[in-house]
């Protein structure tokens, strides 16, 4: 146990838990956006595996992640203009569509690779880190925390920005009354539809890049199917963050930790089989949703369409 | 009729031409994959024979998720459900075949298949029945759970010593569940609709099956008129779930005969569009899942001849929903809309 505790070790964890968090704290963020508004945003699963897709084909062609990743956001948010047009205007089935656009995604994102690359898997250059001076000195945390690619530092900021956004702007009021009242929304003369398609472009947007980022920098490589349940559990963390992005992120952070811990253990030369390792965040997911569950608050209108004037 | 013509044929006629399109642009003959496609899962004898086997598994599932959605429980764990129920099946089969006569060791093995559904739902049940918490998630953690305990459990536990393939030991063809007559198509495929017919007749025609209808409808309501719906939800996701289960012993019993490591099927998401084109019906998901029976069996052979791989089958399936949503709602308006 005591090789558990050296500074490598928890560097490595560390490391790992932030490079594996980032895309499920993007998703998670998103999903907050469309759960405010009152959409429940099953697709954003099949977003995020867009995202991983585009940005990892326009970053390999191009050589430039910054396009990547503006392909990743373009690629999620494509995928949300359908989910808003079927379900935002037209009134269909949240969980339906949803299903059928992750579905749809996992598809031929597995069918465009294969025609493209057939069975190679091209690797990515290494995206280059930005060391904070000063700060990436601290022992142990330093080299975890504060040496990572410059993408890292922006979605932290996301954080406190989405945070300023829902407290104290007049959009971060309509997202919310979109999501609790609708009705009383439209009668102070704000478009609901606007507000919660607006909002799921944006989880598209959010959830493309937190794909992008999993491919470009977590794997370096696009391999069908790779988001593996990501879009899901950031569903969960924005369940379980009750509207706050900083808990979105402690959550993201947690569920990171668990995931990284596969390599962390191989690092101090423990051989635990993977399947096993696979399990801990989903098991950490439900513990939490065991503990929390009364707890986790969801939109009054959440999943309901709506049709001004109907009751 | 013309309404079913419109709802449900015209969006599937449009799925199959848009799907096309997508393999047109990709480079490969839609026309030939399709012509494959029907030759080899329904024109040849091997293939039909192979398809209405094949149809067993989705059947069961498809009865699984008519209760659960007809409840307006939304029990999307059905894949976790189904591969746990097989793994365990999987293990036992071989060793009850030994002792017991083989009439007994499968109904046996069916019986637990279900019980380990069953098993996988209990706690989504108890989140949704006494915390509210959304079962949507909570079922799809417990299948990405219960995926990788498959594997844990296939490779650490049950795995079959005398080969080096993490795999569960081999049924003996003899010991599996016999043949409908003279023809190579396995009897689970009579389990699925015997049950399927079932589910119909239990939620359309009885007074359990109203209870659940009205869970469904308003829980509210349901409580109001002094329904027990916690315990109400319970059976739901038991009976939802055991379904799922008994879908994999199903298929371990009458097609696979073991589980391999990384085995999994994942039938759950694509039956989902299946049974609300069967507009949760079971008389109307007998002949769709035989489409879609179809569809893999064919669209197995058609993929390796022509080199495409096998995960169009998603994209039709995905293209098939979306039509068809759309397709109901505009029925919906119009109807609204319309005279009368």
């Amino acid at each position: 146990m005591a090789a558990l505790l050296t500074q490598n070790f928890i560097t490595a964890l560390l490391l790992g838990a932030v490079t594996a968090s980032i895309p499920l704290l993007l998703a998670g963020l998103g999903e907050q956006i469309s759960e405010k508004a009152g959409v429940l945003n099953i697709g954003i699963e099949g977003m995020m595996l867009m995202g991983a897709y585009a940005g990892f084909l326009l970053a390999y062609r191009s050589g430039s992640p910054w396009l990547g990743f503006a392909a990743g956001a373009a690629g999620g948010a494509a995928v949300a203009a359908i989910m808003a047009l079927l379900c935002v205007f037209a009134g269909l089935n949240q969980v339906v569509i949803g299903i059928a656009l992750t579905l749809g995604v996992q598809g031929l994102t597995a069918l465009l690779h294969h025609v493209q690359f057939s069975q190679n898997y091209p690797r990515l250059a290494d995206f280059g880190v930005l060391k904070l001076p000063a700060l990436s000195a601290i022992p142990v945390l330093g080299p975890a925390l504060f040496q990572q690619p410059l993408c890292v530092y922006l979605a932290w900021l996301a954080v406190p920005a989405l945070g300023a956004i829902f407290r104290a702007t007049h959009l971060g009021l309509s997202l919310q009354a979109a999501g609790d009242k609708p009705a009383a929304l439209d009668a102070a003369g704000v478009d609901v539809v606007i507000i919660r398609g607006g909002a799921v472009l944006a989880t598209g947007l959010m959830a493309g890049l937190g794909g992008a980022f999993m491919a470009e920098i977590g794997a370096g490589i696009f391999v069908p199917f790779m988001t593996n349940g990501n879009g899901f559990i950031g569903i969960v963390l924005a369940m379980l963050a009750r509207g706050k992005p900083w808990r979105v992120l402690l959550g993201a952070m947690l569920f990171g930790a668990c995931l990284s811990i596969t390599t962390a253990l191989q690092v101090a030369g423990i051989d635990v089989p993977t399947d096993v390792i696979q399990m801990l965040p989903f098991a950490a997911v439900l513990l939490a949703l065991v503990i929390f569950g009364r707890q986790a608050s969801l939109p009054a209108a959440l999943g309901v369409h709506y049709l001004r004037g109907a009751r | 009729m013309s309404r079913i013509v419109l709802t449900a044929f015209l969006p599937f006629i449009a799925a199959i031409i848009l799907s096309g399109l997508v393999l047109w642009l990709l480079g490969a003959n839609p026309v030939a994959y399709y012509t494959i496609v029907v030759q080899r899962g329904l024109f040849s004898t091997g293939g039909l024979q192979a398809s209405a086997t094949h149809m067993a598994a989705p059947l069961l599932i498809g009865a699984s998720l008519i209760v659960a959605f007809r409840a307006g429980i939304w029990n999307l764990g059905g894949d976790g459900q189904f591969l746990l129920a097989a793994v365990v099946v999987a293990a036992a089969a071989p060793n009850m075949a030994g002792i017991l006569p083989r009439w007994a060791a499968l109904s046996l093995c069916l019986a637990l298949g279900a019980a380990v559904g069953a098993a996988w739902s209990v706690l989504p049940a108890l989140l949704k029945a006494y915390q509210g918490v959304n079962e949507i998630i909570t079922t799809l953690m417990m299948t990405f759970l219960g995926v990788s305990l498959a594997n844990v459990l296939v490779k650490l536990v049950f795995a079959d010593p005398h080969t080096t393939v993490p795999q569960t030991r081999t049924l003996p063809v003899a010991d599996r569940l016999p043949h409908v007559f003279h023809t190579t198509i396995s009897s689970g495929l009579l389990v699925g609709v015997i049950t399927i017919i079932l589910v119909q007749l239990v939620m359309a025609r009885t007074a359990f099956g109203l209870k659940l209808r009205m869970v469904g409808a308003s829980q509210k309501a349901a409580l109001h008129a002094g329904l027990p719906v916690p315990r109400l939800i319970f059976s739901v996701f038991g009976l939802s779930a055991a379904l799922a289960g008994l879908a994999g012993a199903v298929d371990i019993l009458g097609v696979q005969g073991n589980v391999r490591a990384d085995w999994n099927p994942a039938y759950t998401l694509t039956v989902v569009p299946l049974v609300f084109l069967a507009r949760l019906n079971g008389f109307a998901a007998i002949p769709l899942m035989f489409l879609f029976a179809i569809l893999s069996i064919g669209g197995e052979s058609a993929a390796r001849r022509l080199g495409v791989p096998n995960q169009f089958t998603l994209v039709v399936m995905a293209t098939l929903l979306i039509l068809l949503g759309v397709s109901e709602t505009l029925d919906q308006r119009r109807r609204n809309g319309g005279p009368g």
